[in-house]
């Protein structure tokens, strides 16, 4: 099952290198990860997704816990939580099919920033289900790049 | 206003503060200003002749004393040759920090001279690690690194120092405590468990006790040894415990595992509840793990919640210092005394009596396990004994006299051949008045045979006992059981040192012992010397380590149940 873990570590260089050490070492794969300051910028937040069953999860989470520097390791897929990411898709359009692909971004609530002879980017946000939704309908038009950032979340209330 | 002090000054002070006696090191480029330190400081520095020997002696005094071992190496080739020693200490948790200095902090990055990453490289084999990039930092960095080596789960931790930084200058204020928030092992374990524990050993019928490393690091063997006693329960102990309880005591299993005795593979097949102190159910103890302890249910006590679970489902977890937990479990154990299990005990012991460990005798050549007996008998448990890795390794777990913690210094978790002999070293200059032997092989001696030099210099008397077999043995073994007898690069004989006078050449005492009678005089001789010896022991080639389960086997498939006397 997939699962989003929030760490919370000391916010200094080489803390993602223990990170992601770990899980090559201990043979665990990381889906996505994204890292950033918290609201006290002496911690970072690593938001990882990482698929595995409860015995996995509960030793993942266990071994980040035990690296010196870490604060606090969260599974937020238990908890009432949003999560997020953002993508950013360079479309290939041709004067007939840009309005129809405009369309498509205005239904996912996507949002046009930029736009060429052949081509337009757009920026979308949202969970990896509408994420992978919005590139599905794009595909048939010829995606000619594409960024996606890892996934963060947070629990509600 | 403090006194501004140079960074190797802070780094000698610092260490002072941490009662820091001895460290074992090797000087290079980028560590001249810590050596210049040391010329006069009143630490005592052991000069080795490789850094990886640094890294096992500051292992081997770790264990023999329960102190941090210190060592320290230059950047580079220095700082890597320390690797396989501090992978050694991570496996088994040893309390160590590792120096080395690297190139100053403005030419990190440009691939100078001598330059390695090594607080990059070692990142998976230390409990944590520092590069200090500045001189105020120092004091700090020396405070916490020896704080997170030697509590909770003990490892070794690296410390890394640019040169600059140990010429440069700062005020020296060393920190009487250091609160890491982010680092608060949980020493007390939960009474709620504790009492579940005692509950499901009161209920059980066939309860078997499992004791690692983790109750001689707690310094728990006392309390091991009180909850024994009032529990009447089995103890088998893993090759990092031995010792913790006495070896040979009526309730002893001896070692369980993959060269384990029968008798305590069988009881643990059979168990129906595990109690699992300070251990971490190593491949070498369970064999596949789907297979192990089937009927058992499991109650596991560690520091190091991560171990919980990692490998077998647990039914009753207890966090905590093994010390402190076996203390409480002893206080409700007195609270609510235990029946004693007759029928479980009568069972075991017919197991033990239908399957000694037993090789065969021979008056003609030297056993290795002849060999090890011996040398128990000789010295009545009272010598320190360090081995290196293979077949005389298995042979010293199993036919030694382990009667205390701390006197079986092995390397476990990696198995590092070439271990033993720096180990030794390390544990005789923590114990200068105890005899210390080092039971090695002819082909692990081999590996780390220029500290004879060392032990030459500072007349440290570490016996170095060769099983010599002229064979990588335990390779070989594996080759004549799974492999046809196909002996692929094994075979020694003939291409070999005399070990005898290589020991000479370095004015060390070289003694050789070929047959059964000739050996207790040569041991003799070798433990009465007032100085370091070199013992080569010939003996019979072909000798297999019975009883083995073979890898990923199951623990009541043994091979040589018997001690390989059917076979």
């Amino acid at each position: 099952m997939r699962h989003i873990i929030s760490v919370i570590v000391d916010n200094k260089p080489g803390e993602l290198v223990r990170i992601a050490g770990l899980f090559s070492r201990r043979g665990f794969n990381i889906d996505s990860l994204a890292v950033g300051e918290t609201e006290n910028s002496a911690f970072s937040r690593i938001t990882l997704v990482v698929t595995g069953d409860d015995q996995v999860i509960e030793q993942i989470s266990k071994q980040l816990y035990k690296l010196i520097d870490t604060y606090k390791v969260v599974d937020l897929t238990p908890l009432n939580h949003i999560d997020r990411e953002m993508l950013l898709v360079k479309v290939s359009v041709t004067p007939t099919t840009r309005s129809e692909v405009i369309e498509i971004a205005n239904v996912f609530r996507a949002k046009i920033i930029d736009v060429g002879d052949k081509s337009l980017v757009t920026e979308i946000t949202g969970d990896s289900d509408k994420i992978e939704g919005f590139i599905s309908l794009l595909r048939r038009f010829g995606i000619m790049e594409m960024v996606r950032t890892g996934t963060v979340g947070i629990a509600r209330g | 206003m403090t006194e501004k002090l140079k960074g190797s000054k802070i780094l000698i002070e610092s260490l002072k503060k941490e009662n820091v006696d001895h460290i074992f090191g090797y000087p290079g480029g980028t560590v001249l200003e810590i050596y210049d330190e040391l010329y006069d400081a009143e630490i005592k520095h052991y000069l080795v002749r490789h850094e990886q020997a640094a890294a096992h002696a500051a292992d081997g005094y770790a264990r023999s004393s329960g102190k941090v071992g210190v060592c320290l190496a230059t950047s580079g080739p220095g700082a890597t040759n320390l690797v396989t020693g501090i992978a050694t200490a991570y496996m088994d948790s040893t309390p160590m920090v590792a120096i080395t200095g690297n190139v100053s902090t403005w030419l990190i990055g440009k691939d100078s001279f001598q330059e390695a990453d090594i607080t990059g490289i070692t990142m998976p084999i230390t409990k944590h690690n520092f590069l200090v990039k500045d001189v105020n930092d120092l004091a700090v960095t020396v405070k916490k690194a020896f704080h997170i080596a030697r509590s909770g789960r003990p490892g070794p931790v690296l410390i890394d120092i640019p040169k600059d930084v140990t010429a440069n200058k700062a005020p020296f204020i060393y920190p009487d405590e250091v609160d890491i928030p982010s680092y608060r092992p949980t020493i007390k374990g939960s009474i709620k468990q504790i009492k579940s524990a005692i509950d499901l050993i009161h209920k059980a019928e066939r309860p078997v006790i499992l004791a690692g490393g983790g109750i001689v690091a707690a310094n728990a063997s006392e309390e091991l040894r009180q909850f024994v006693e009032l529990s009447q329960l089995p103890v088998a102990s893993t090759l990092m415990a031995l010792g913790a309880y006495p070896y040979n005591g009526p309730l002893s299993l001896k070692m369980p595992g993959m060269h384990g005795t029968a008798f305590a593979n069988h009881a643990i097949h059979e168990a129906d509840l595990l109690i699992s102190i300070g251990m971490r159910f190593d491949d070498r103890i369970t064999g596949k793990l789907s297979t192990f302890a089937p009927k058992a249910k499991i109650i596991h006590i560690d520091i190091d919640p991560a171990e919980i679970g990692k490998c077998m489902p647990t039914l009753v977890p207890i966090v905590g210092d093994a010390r402190v937990v076996l203390k409480d479990m002893i206080h409700y154990l007195i609270e609510n005394p235990l029946e004693p299990k007759k029928a479980w005990l009568a069972e075991i012991d017919a197991l033990k009596a239908k399957f000694p460990l037993q090789y065969k005798r021979s008056d003609e050549f030297i056993n290795p396990q002849f060999a090890v007996e011996t040398i128990a008998k000789m010295t009545a448990g009272q010598a320190i004994m360090c081995t290196d890795v293979g077949t005389h390794q298995m042979w010293s777990a199993q036919y030694l006299d382990h009667q205390n913690p701390r006197q079986f210094i092995s390397s476990g978790g990696l198995g590092t051949m070439g271990f033993g002999f720096p180990a030794a070293m390390g544990v005789q200059v923590a114990n200068p008045d105890k005899l210390v032997i080092d039971i090695t092989g002819d082909g692990s001696i081999q590996m780390n045979i220029q500290e004879l030099s060392t032990v030459a210099n500072y007349n440290l008397p570490v016996k170095v006992i060769i099983l010599n077999n002229r064979y990588l043995g335990m390779v070989r073994q594996w080759q004549e059981l799974f492999y046809n007898n196909r002996y692929s690069s094994v075979d020694l004989e003939g291409k070999q040192p005399d070990f005898v006078k290589v020991a000479q050449a370095y004015d060390v005492m070289g003694l050789r012992a070929s047959t059964p009678a000739e050996l207790p005089g040569v041991l003799e001789k070798a433990f009465a010397h007032n100085g370091p010896v070199f013992v080569d022991v010939v003996v019979n080639r072909e000798e297999n380590v019975f009883p083995m389960v073979p890898a990923g086997g199951v623990l009541n498939k043994m091979i040589g149940e018997k001690g390989g006397l059917e076979l």
